[in-house]
């Protein structure tokens, strides 16, 4: 076994002094010379048309510098399917949909300002049911939208998702059980911490800067260069610069109109623009996790073998489209790769509402269709007789399977983790007792080794070297918490037979770091740490070469440890790093040392069908759950919670634990608590006395195992980990409840009232 | 608007500062001091991000109005490291636990931390997570929190 460093080690963050003392910077701290204030004023109704918008009294408001409307701002379109303005004109189709924007000199005085906007509004019939927006003579979103061979005005998006594997009808008639659910899964929001915000700056040359707390600063980049051309600023340049971000999870990997409005504003005023969300804000304008209907069915055999997998699914798309309308992409990978499945039939439609609209939230889909998939195992297991830990054994994915979608399994953990999890929750005895106390399990998998959802999946890395040794990485990653920063200063470090606290990382500027395409999909471990690795062989190449000249040693004999580069056969032969490095730059002809490296891993775009190995390398897990129901109020108590991850290899075990105890966290919430309850469109619980995001109270000490499968393509073996501990959260509860007192609940979230409403029901059937 | 003198103790210092009555104790620490360390996560009271200790017990100060603490003696995250700038040992166990992810809820969780211990040096677990069942965190699922609180007491 190698010895590592720096590598396995329980490193604190480092950015956590800056953070623990409240040095550090994030948006809401952040105040630029001159800097204005903006606030947004949206509909108050889910759908009218805008007949007239009078600014005239908000603009002779003292203190008031800009005010815009949809009717005086250049054509920016954006999102996935660039069917969303920054602010509407003519009609508005959601109870966020912004319709003007101010700016003043402070926020009391933007606050008033916007109350001085008149808007006359008609008001159309709305929907906000997927399935009745769906049918023929529905009121129509964006009556723009056309789509179906005839192309005829639709509420259905144009994006089919369809997988299909084998033949699910033939498997369906030779399957000895076959079990048929609908689950429902409901709006969860990401509850950052810090509220959304940002700050935009012209230069005089109309060149932008966005302070930012995006998870793509690439993509932002992008998005805002396009959005400037779209003001007649073609060519002028947009910098992102990241401030501390106040939790990610997902929500950050679009761009928004907020931060359009912020663009369009400073460069009206021709003075910097601020936009902080309030919390009532964040709750009600930024994007949920897609709530989705899911019809599923699986069959397998006698001997308790799955033969087929066959989900409808409706997703209810709010009334504009982000990245978010394509985790059904996603999706399709637990459905064809959790458990082997030959044969799987997968088709998803997602619909326009006047609800909100919906994005990313940590698990990209996975969480939803997992708690289908891995409730009804449980289901099927009964009705073949078949212990669910046996059934999923039988069942489980194993290293050299290709499976339905043609994803390619190297490593696989899942039987580790399955087992494990039942040895530690005692399984054999506990189970089964229906006495008010039972046991679940439910499992994973997730992309562990990037994932190709974009034309590149790559990340750049420069290194350069000072004088004494220090190293500073610029790395695209994004850290927005989980530790990116230390991960990435830990592989450098182990690579460059240096310290940790030697390697100093910076991932904020996009003039300053190269190119990434974001923190998603439990990539940045993996692929932002084999770009950093790679261009830390560079380096150390560098280095060794330089040193092999003054130690009269050829440099394929030298190697570094703990900052000094010796011989490996004569170890009297040594140099000091720092010196090495002087030698370098003070030497006639001297050269710096510094290197960069993309790595763009060898993964596939989906292809036609939706099919081709997505991932390098995929992560797996299970967790097992032991819960007590009280059957008298229906309040349902996790008393054990055993989280066992395939990880590759854990480079900073600390930080890989932080990263299942909080996914878990958020996943009991979504198994128990949590609803964005929308009303007519409307979100009733927009702060957190009605939205229950779980307190330190209501978590169970959780236990961690963590699998070594130590990946031949991760970085030291890791793969990623970032989403993984959510997915199976719900599905392993809610099978806990059912061993505990004989309940299926198949909506999230599971509340005691449907505990208790299922309980009556079982007793006294209707 | 009338402007107000409030006088009061900021982490040991005695401080004078020019006020329009109504701000909060967040505004005031925030936009008049320039004493950033303190978050606002919710601006409503109900997520703890805005914690300091108002003569050793926590408040919100994002709903605490700020003429209040006249007279009294504040405490926020920036007063906890000593005149070195040497971290608190609440401080140094939340590095060391990895009870840190974004950071935002954390100024506001040592500051509850600080508060728990200095009424209570030797917490149990329960007592521990009573004490900042007012601070909501997203990131952590609170258990390493709990750890370096725990640690911090000389327990772990």
């Amino acid at each position: 076994m190698e010895e590592f460093i720096n590598i396995g080690k329980r490193i604190p963050k480092l950015d956590a002094e800056e953070k623990v003392t409240g040095k550090a910077v994030y948006i809401h701290d952040l105040k630029v010379p001159g800097m204005l204030y903006g606030k947004i004023l949206y509909s108050p109704h889910p759908h009218a048309k805008i007949k007239s918008i009078d600014t005239s009294k908000a603009e002779k408001l003292p203190g008031v510098k800009a005010v815009l409307t949809g009717y005086n701002i250049p054509p920016i379109k954006f999102g996935f399917y660039k069917d969303n303005v920054p602010l509407k004109a003519n009609k508005v189709c959601s109870l966020r949909d912004e319709v003007a924007a101010v700016a003043a000199t402070d926020l009391d005085i933007a606050e008033e300002a916007l109350n001085l906007i008149k808007v006359d509004y008609e008001i159309l019939p709305a929907i906000f049911d997927p399935e009745e927006a769906m049918k023929e003579g529905a009121p129509l979103i964006h009556e723009e939208h056309v789509g179906g061979k005839e192309k005829k005005p639709t509420n259905v998006l144009n994006l089919p998702w369809r997988l299909i594997a084998g033949d699910v009808e033939e498997a369906r008639k030779n399957s000895a059980y076959v079990a048929d659910d609908r689950f429902k899964v409901t709006w969860v929001t990401h509850c950052c911490m810090g509220t959304s915000g940002c700050v935009a700056q012209f230069d005089l040359k109309n060149n932008l800067t966005v302070y930012s707390i995006t998870q793509i600063p690439s993509l932002e980049q992008r998005d805002f260069t396009d959005a400037l051309a779209a003001m007649g600023l073609k060519g002028k340049k947009a910098r992102v610069i990241k401030t501390m971000i106040g939790g990610g999870f997902g929500s950050k990997l679009d761009t928004y109109a907020f931060e359009y409005i912020a663009i369009l504003l400073a460069y009206k005023a021709k003075k910097p623009v601020k936009i902080i969300f309030t919390r009532e804000e964040e709750f009600f304008a930024t994007s949920p996790r897609q709530p989705a209907i899911i019809d599923i069915a699986q069959g397998c055999t006698k001997e308790g073998i799955l033969t087929f997998r066959d989900i409808k699914m409706t997703l209810d798309n709010g009334a504009y489209t982000s990245w978010g309308a394509t985790t059904p992409s996603v999706m399709m990978m637990p459905i064809s790769s959790l458990y082997k499945v030959p044969n799987v039939r997968y088709i998803a439609k997602c619909v326009y509402t006047n609800n909100t609209y919906c994005q990313a939230m940590r698990g990209y889909g996975n969480p939803q269709a997992t708690f289908a998939i891995d409730s009804q195992m449980d289901i099927l297991a009964e009705m073949a007789g078949i212990d669910p830990l046996d059934f999923r054994l039988r069942n489980a994915n194993m290293p050299g399977d290709v499976t339905p979608q043609n994803f390619k399994i190297n490593t696989c953990g899942l039987r580790e983790c399955i087992d494990a999890v039942a040895q530690k929750l005692d399984w054999r005895q506990v189970r089964g007792r229906k006495d008010g106390r039972g046991v679940g399990m439910a499992s994973l998998i997730h992309v562990g080794g990037g994932a190709r959802v974009y034309k590149s999946d790559g990340c750049g890395t420069i290194i350069k070297m000072d004088d004494f040794g220090t190293v500073n990485v610029f790395t695209g990653a994004t850290d927005m918490g989980q530790g990116s920063e230390t991960v990435i200063a830990q592989i450098v470090a182990e690579e460059l037979g240096v310290r940790v606290e030697d390697v100093v990382v910076t991932h904020s500027d996009t003039d300053i770091c190269p190119w990434d395409v974001g923190a998603h999909a439990s990539r940045t471990t993996f692929v932002a740490g084999n770009s950093a690795r790679g261009a830390a062989k560079k380096v150390k190449e560098q280095l060794l070469e330089v040193a092999g000249k003054s130690l009269s040693e050829s440099p394929e004999n030298l190697d570094i440890r703990d900052r000094t580069i010796y011989s490996k056969k004569d170890p009297e032969k040594k140099s000091p790093l720092g010196k090495v490095l002087r030698a370098a730059h003070y030497t006639a002809g001297g050269s710096m040392v510094m290197a960069e490296c993309f790595y763009d891993p060898n993964n596939e775009n989906l292809d036609r069908e939706f099919k081709g190995n997505l991932s390098l390398t995929y992560a797996y897990g299970t967790h097992g759950v032991e819960v007590e129901v009280d059957k008298e109020t229906g309040q349902v108590k996790i008393l054990r919670y055993v989280a066992a991850h395939d990880v590759g290899k854990a480079i900073n075990p600390m930080l890989l634990e932080g990263q299942v105890y909080g996914g878990a966290t958020q996943g009991i919430g979504y198994a128990l608590t949590e609803r964005l309850i929308l009303q007519n469109g409307k979100v009733m619980n927009p702060n957190f006395l009605d939205y229950k995001m779980l307190t330190a109270k209501d978590v169970p000490n959780f236990e961690t195992i963590v699998v070594e499968t130590n990946d031949q393509f991760g970085p030291f073996g890791a793969k990623g980990i970032g989403e993984p501990g959510l997915v199976p959260t719900a599905p392993a509860i809610a099978n806990a409840i059912y061993d505990a007192v004989g309940v299926r609940i198949k909506d999230l979230p599971i509340t005691p009232e449907k505990v208790l409403a299922a309980l009556k029901e079982k007793t006294n059937p209707k | 608007m009338n402007k107000r003198i409030l006088s009061f103790t900021l982490n040991g210092e005695p401080v004078e500062v020019e006020i329009e009555p109504h701000l909060t104790l967040l505004q005031v620490l925030r936009d008049k001091l320039e004493l950033m360390g303190t978050k606002e996560g919710c601006g409503m009271g109900e997520c703890g991000a805005c914690t300091v200790l108002l003569d050793g017990k926590t408040v919100n100060s994002c709903i605490f109005p700020a003429m209040e603490v006249d007279r009294k003696s504040v405490t926020t995250i920036e007063g906890l490291t000593d005149a070195q700038g040497n971290l608190h040992p609440i401080q140094k166990a939340f590095v060391e636990y990895g009870a840190i992810q974004c950071g935002f809820c954390t100024p506001g969780m040592v500051l509850s931390a600080k508060a728990i211990l200095d009424e209570n040096p030797k917490p149990t677990e329960e007592e521990i997570r009573s004490g900042i069942a007012g601070n909501l965190c997203r990131c952590t699922g609170y258990l390493q929190i709990v750890q370096a609180i725990k640690a911090a007491s000389g327990q772990q």
